[in-house]
């Protein structure tokens, strides 16, 4: 067994506007490979715990390791470094800077972690908007391109530093069938044939069905 | 690529993305910098032509002879006297000549000396101006010319004619304005003065002199020294002034006091000559700091709200990039970036618009009888100005992108990420 990601005990207190416990006693692991997802009602606390998850958010109790390394009280630097090599991000919303390309968009991360050159990180960041079949918006800029092909692109960038593990916050739910359909098909070749493992958040069931594992939540508890 | 040219690259497609505000905020700048350049060389330039009037013609020492009653009276000296308290009524001054006392080998010990720029001798010699049948009465000042145009700008105020005339003929006099005017004269016209001693002299105009002060012109010419001591019946050693021009005009008043307490003579320096003047070249400077400080301030306030604006507009952008692996400090030098941009490239702009306008002024005519060797509106092309103009647009707009930079770095993407 090769685990990826494991929590243990991680409580979450929400102090605005009363104090409110959001995550209650989270215990989970996620192997290598494994395609996950979280599902609850709204306000069950799945996001909270995908952002904790993630090491966006560092304001909790309890211990996160991530690759068999503990991240809980490692400084906000370390952690972003760390979420840049390790984690790739897809969220609800496209979130691509508009005014820059397509390309740069899924080059940015790579550049920011400097270890290639500009040209090894422009060659796979082709290789990779060309599997997800968008190669040919490449030079546009982000704004410019449909819903589907902004989650693509932003699948893409997620992609890009060879990432140990992608994040998904309803990666789906803004899009129509077709194309969630199509993102799906996408996750699931990553984690079969890349040996990715996927964690994703969503309240649609067809998807969930579909992955090989479902973590429900429920008023922060799993279930 | 390295970090540093990543953030830059991403404040150009920021900065180029949103090219209105940009150039909106960089106009900001420019307006500060070049006001404030145009400003500082306008003042400063009318302010350095009025030092100049006076402090180019005004010699820093004046020497001569005060002519006043004594301070000790011969019942001073009387020991009988000596607890009385005394009045003497109507005390006349000794006679005394004008001459200075041994002026030839003060002068040289004046040239010697290694704060004096240079010293020259003045023969001052009343006289009438005789033209058919008019009478004028004035003042002929004996010179040596060239230590006059060396010293003293004295070519400037020579406004027809050539002042080397004074060399090339012994008889020559470069004549008040206000005198050939009412004489009507002009160059190489004869024109006879009596001395108060009654001999008569010819002398030929060489050119007209004008100082822009209309009582001076109407008395005051000026020929060699060595005429004027003919004129008067005297030796070469008779010398009524000498002028002293320093290296650095603040050692004028200590300067003043050591020749007084040297040599039987009475020394005035420029700033008991011209106190008031002093002051109020003091407060024309300070108003034109003041007024051009309030400007660069008002459009650093200006800088700060459209960067401002900016970050609130870039919210998501910010969140998203942290997301993606770029830590708070990066997304803190991406905006100080940009302020830094607008910053230089506006404050450039500024300096080359001000530079402009100044020039434009510099054309502009400005022509007044007082001073004559103006034609336009004086303009100082002071570097610093330049340099002290960019400056304050780097530093400004730093500050002005600093603190919602700060803002920027410190924003939770998690916050921004839920918030939608």
């Amino acid at each position: 067994m090769d685990i990826i990601l494991k929590t243990e005990h991680i409580n979450k207190y929400f102090l605005e506007p009363t104090k409110l416990q959001a995550l209650k006693d989270i215990n989970m692991e996620l192997e290598r490979g494994e395609f996950v997802s979280i599902m609850g009602k709204s306000g069950s606390g799945k996001s909270t715990l995908l952002y904790i998850l993630s090491t966006m958010d560092t304001n909790y109790e309890g211990d996160l390791y991530l690759d068999g390394k503990k991240m809980s009280h490692l400084s906000k630097n370390e952690l972003a470094r760390i979420r840049s090599e390790k984690i790739g991000f897809v969220f609800q919303f496209h979130y691509l800077l508009p005014e820059f390309s397509v390309l740069k968009n899924v080059m940015l991360p790579a550049l920011k972690l400097g270890i290639e050159s500009d040209s090894v990180i422009k060659k796979r960041a082709m290789e990779t908007l060309d599997m997800l079949d968008i190669a040919d918006q490449a030079h546009k800029k982000a704004y410019r391109i449909s819903g589907g092909q902004k989650q693509r692109t932003s699948i893409a960038r997620a992609l890009i530093n060879k990432p140990k593990i992608i994040m998904g916050d309803e990666p789906t739910g803004n899009l129509d069938s077709k194309n969630a359909d199509k993102v799906f098909d996408i996750f699931k070749t990553l984690s079969k044939e890349k040996g990715l493992s996927l964690l994703v958040v969503t309240h649609d069931h067809d998807f969930a069905k579909r992955t090989d594992r479902i973590i429900e939540l429920e008023d922060g508890r799993i279930i | 690529m390295n970090s540093f040219r990543l953030i830059l690259d991403i404040s150009k497609t920021h900065l180029l993305s949103k090219i209105k505000q940009t150039v909106v905020a960089a106009l900001g700048v420019t307006f500060g910098i070049s006001t404030f350049i145009i400003l500082m060389s306008f003042m400063t330039g009318l302010n350095d032509l009025l030092d100049g009037l006076v402090l180019n013609r005004t010699p820093h020492i004046q020497l001569y002879n005060k002519i006043e009653p004594s301070e000790i009276q011969p019942i001073d000296s009387d020991e009988e006297y000596a607890d009385e308290l005394t009045f003497i009524h109507s005390v006349k001054p000794k006679i005394k000549l004008e001459r200075i006392h041994n002026a030839l080998p003060l002068l040289s010990e004046l040239r010697k000396n290694k704060k004096v720029l240079g010293a020259t001798p003045q023969t001052t010699v009343k006289v009438f101006y005789l033209a058919g049948s008019n009478k004028l009465n004035g003042v002929l000042n004996g010179i040596e010319l060239q230590e006059e145009i060396r010293l003293f700008n004295f070519k400037d105020y020579i406004v027809k004619g050539d002042a080397n005339s004074l060399l090339k003929r012994k008889n020559s006099i470069l004549l008040g304005s206000g005198i050939a005017d009412k004489l009507s004269l002009d160059i190489g016209d004869k024109i006879q003065v009596m001395s108060t001693n009654g001999s008569f002299h010819d002398l030929v105009i060489g050119g007209i002199y004008q100082s822009g002060l209309a009582e001076v012109d109407d008395v005051q010419s000026f020929v060699s020294i060595s005429m004027a001591q003919k004129i008067m019946g005297v030796g070469n050693n008779y010398i009524s002034r000498i002028h002293v021009k320093l290296n650095d005009i603040e050692d004028a008043v200590p300067m003043a006091k050591t020749i007084e307490s040297l040599y039987d003579v009475s020394a005035l320096d420029i700033k008991q000559a011209n106190a008031q003047f002093d002051t109020g070249s003091d407060i024309r400077n300070l108003i034109s700091y003041a007024v051009s400080i309030t400007l660069l301030i008002v459009s650093g306030f200006g800088i700060y709200n459209i960067l401002n604006m900016f970050i609130y507009e870039k919210m998501n952008d910010i969140a998203i990039l942290k997301a993606t692996g770029f830590t708070g400090k990066d997304v803190m030098f991406i905006f100080i970036s940009q302020a830094l941009i607008i910053g230089f490239f506006g404050g450039l702009l500024g300096i080359g618009i001000g530079y402009a306008v100044s020039a434009f002024i510099d054309t502009i005519p400005f022509v007044t009888e007082a001073l004559p060797t103006i034609k336009t509106y004086p303009i100082n092309y002071n570097i610093n100005f330049y340099i002290s103009g960019v400056v304050f647009a780097l530093v400004s707009t730093f500050l002005a992108g600093f603190l919602p930079a700060k803002k920027a770095q410190h924003i939770d993407p998690v916050e921004i990420i839920r918030g939608q």
